[in-house]
């Protein structure tokens, strides 16, 4: 059966995380002789036919809903033609217990049903997750790893405590329902791309689908954001204050980047906490992540593990970021960063 | 207005996670408990909206009798009244029983405001808030940032009859407007948690706790084991001390293909 997956756009081309999910959703497919099917929301004209077909993508459903709104996303979803039968509202069946508790039942006899994956970001975790409310069904959020289990369902490795567990799981239900880590999964594209199809979805949604729906506006920052940006210039309570910063946001921006702080950084009010980088942050997968002054506490690193590289500047060469650093630098970031700046700008 | 908030007792976690010897369980000997940052911008949240706009604050947790802890918590940072949803037989609660056991006390009150962490400490399911806002049939908004309430004053009493609600996502910020009720989940950042005061401490050490059995009920989803991932070996390669190290350093960079 047919794998989706919900498929991000960054400024008309495939979200990174999305990317990864593709990657995974193929993998799923393969090991089950199955398809995948992207899901777009746009026009049929804006779906990145190409790129999808580079992931080994064989149709994209193109849905029109207007902007962004989670539950008409979901309903979308869950009324996909070859969807619809299973995750329609009811589909499966409530029992009360005598607590007054409602325990999902459904009968499968151990088929390989239909699977939906959405890359693990905040849009991909809300759709999903309105999709389970739906559905009734259960959702696995920010799995590393997927495949068929002897006798139905799935097995997967999921993250907890924000990554620095894993969850060894079994997924037992008609529709497995799934979103994809956005630091722990390569994207890697498909060996024999084929042609994609694409499908025009004009769903049907009530009112209620709408209620909930996004006025967007670039954000006040206004620069890169800190999810998908390259580089990240990272700067810990080392900086020391407010205007400390100013060499790491001419840095970033000099290495075309953006800035991100530990939380050290945002209770001071140093920063905002859209910067914050980690747990209860915001998860990076930069190239290069160039951490300044951060000691890297496990929270940090949670934020932090997906960067493909990372370069610490500390004067302890003992911080932990140090020892999780491909490059250490031992010294004062007052004096190395401006050296560097200058260096760069002799360049 | 009448706000709940439901928060989560987790494992506090410092330099490094342990697991129990069968992989089960975060290993808490050593350790004590907490709720999610984020569920501590919850409560203050709610809180301050009190504060402002009249009313009053209630705690929910599921969870074992020790919960007891973490809702003391809550109302010595200003909630008023606590339930405990004491989780009886073995066994974790998934998002679904989780958010059944949540609506049986949201529709339990007139509350015009259920808010929520945006996702667990521990478990990370980024869910319950959502599973609950259909079981209530009210509308939701997730991983909020900033807050506001609309009011209507025509009727005489002033009434609450929406909230904005906002966040950013990939450098766009996405404003929600939502009709109350509704369930709101939330970020840290939304505003930065007061510490609990002495006088607050004090009432809520002699506050009740209303306490109410769950039953556990499996889900589709379930957890084998838990384990703590293996960090590859690895080693750093020291690039030399201070200043003396920025050629070093800029050869690096230009090696990591990041200078163009
Ligand atoms: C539930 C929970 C969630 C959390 N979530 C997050 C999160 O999302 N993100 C996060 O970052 N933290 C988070 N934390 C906090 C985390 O535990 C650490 O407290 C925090 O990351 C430390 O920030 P820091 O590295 O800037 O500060 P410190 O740990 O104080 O480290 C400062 C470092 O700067 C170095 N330094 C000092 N001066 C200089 C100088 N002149 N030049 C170079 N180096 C210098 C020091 O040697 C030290 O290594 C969380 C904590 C909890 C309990
Ligand atoms: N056992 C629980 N008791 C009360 N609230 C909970 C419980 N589990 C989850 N929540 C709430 O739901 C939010 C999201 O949890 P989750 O979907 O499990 O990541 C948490 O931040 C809490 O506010």
């Amino acid at each position: 059966m047919t794998v989706y997956c919900l498929v991000e756009l960054d400024a008309g081309t495939v979200a990174d995380a999305s990317l990864r999910a593709l990657t995974m959703a193929r993998g799923l497919a393969s090991a089950r002789g199955a398809d995948v099917a992207a899901v777009v929301f746009g026009e049929a004209a804006s779906v990145p036919v190409a790129e999808l077909a580079a992931y080994g993508v064989m149709n994209a459903y193109a849905v029109a809903v207007d902007g962004y709104a989670p539950q008409a996303w979901a309903r979308a979803i869950a009324e996909l033609p070859n969807l619809a039968g299973s995750l329609g509202e009811g589909a499966s069946s409530w029992v009360k217990t005598d607590t007054g508790l409602a325990v999902l039942t459904h009968d499968h006899e151990g088929e390989a049903g239909p699977a939906v994956l959405a890359a693990g970001t905040d849009h991909g975790n809300e759709v999903l997750a309105h999709v389970g409310a739906i559905a009734g069904l259960p959702v696995a959020a920010n799995c590393v790893a997927a495949a068929p289990a002897p006798g139905g369902g799935l097995e997967l490795v999921r993250q907890r405590w924000a990554g620095l567990l894993l969850e060894d799981a079994v997924l037992d239900a008609p529709v497995a329902l799934l979103t994809v880590a956005t630091d722990a999964v390569a994207a890697v594209p498909a060996d024999s791309p084929g042609p994609v199809t694409v499908h025009e979805v004009k769903p049907e949604l009530s009112a209620g689908d709408l209620v909930v729906r996004a006025e967007e506006a670039p954000a006040a920052a206004g620069g890169a954001s800190l999810a998908t940006a390259r580089v990240v210039v990272g700067g810990g309570r080392g900086v020391g204050s407010a205007d400390g910063f100013a060499p790491l946001e001419e840095l970033a921006s000099l290495l075309g980047g953006v800035v991100g702080v530990s939380r050290v950084v945002t209770s001071e009010g140093w920063r905002p906490h859209a910067q914050q980088v980690g747990q209860t942050g915001t998860k990076i997968t930069p190239d290069l992540y160039l951490a300044c002054g951060i000691s890297g506490a496990i929270q940090h690193i949670a934020g932090c593990a997906g960067a493909r590289h990372i370069v610490a500047i500390n004067t302890d060469p003992a911080a932990p970021m140090m020892a999780r650093a491909d490059y250490a630098l031992i010294g004062d970031l007052h004096q190395v960063l401006p050296a560097l700046i200058e260096a760069l700008r002799a360049r | 207005m009448e706000i709940l908030v439901c928060v989560k007792r987790v494992p506090t976690v410092g330099g490094a996670i342990t697991l129990t010897a069968d992989g089960q369980a975060v290993d808490t000997r050593m350790s004590g408990f907490t709720i999610s940052p984020h569920e501590e911008c919850a409560v203050e949240e709610a809180v301050r909206l009190v504060d402002r706009h009249g009313g009053s604050v209630t705690v929910v947790t599921l969870g074992p009798v020790e919960a007891e802890e973490q809702l003391r918590f809550c109302l010595s940072l200003g909630a008023s009244k606590a339930v405990l949803l004491e989780a009886c037989g073995a066994g974790e609660f998934g998002p679904i029983a989780t958010a059944s056991a949540l609506a049986s006390v949201a529709e339990s009150g007139a509350f015009d405001l259920v808010l929520l962490g945006n996702e667990a400490s521990d478990t990370g399911d980024y869910q319950v808030g959502i599973r609950l806002a259909h079981l209530l049939r009210q509308p939701v908004a997730t991983g909020i940032k900033a807050l506001s309430v609309a009011f209507d004053g025509v009727s005489g009493s002033v009434e609450a009859v929406s909230v904005e609600a906002a966040r950013e996502y990939r450098g766009v910020s996405e404003t929600f407007q939502l009709p109350l009720p509704a369930v709101v989940t939330v970020k840290e950042g939304i505003n930065l948690p007061r510490y609990p005061s002495l006088p607050g401490r004090l009432r809520a050490k002699r506050a009740s706790i209303e306490r109410i059995p769950v039953q556990f009920a499996p889900e589709g989803l379930r957890m084998r084991t838990l384990r703590v991932p293996v960090a590859g070996q690895h080693t750093a390669t020291v690039l030399g001390h201070g200043v003396d190290a920025v050629p070093d350093l800029v050869r690096v960079l230009g090696e990591l293909g990041v200078l163009s």
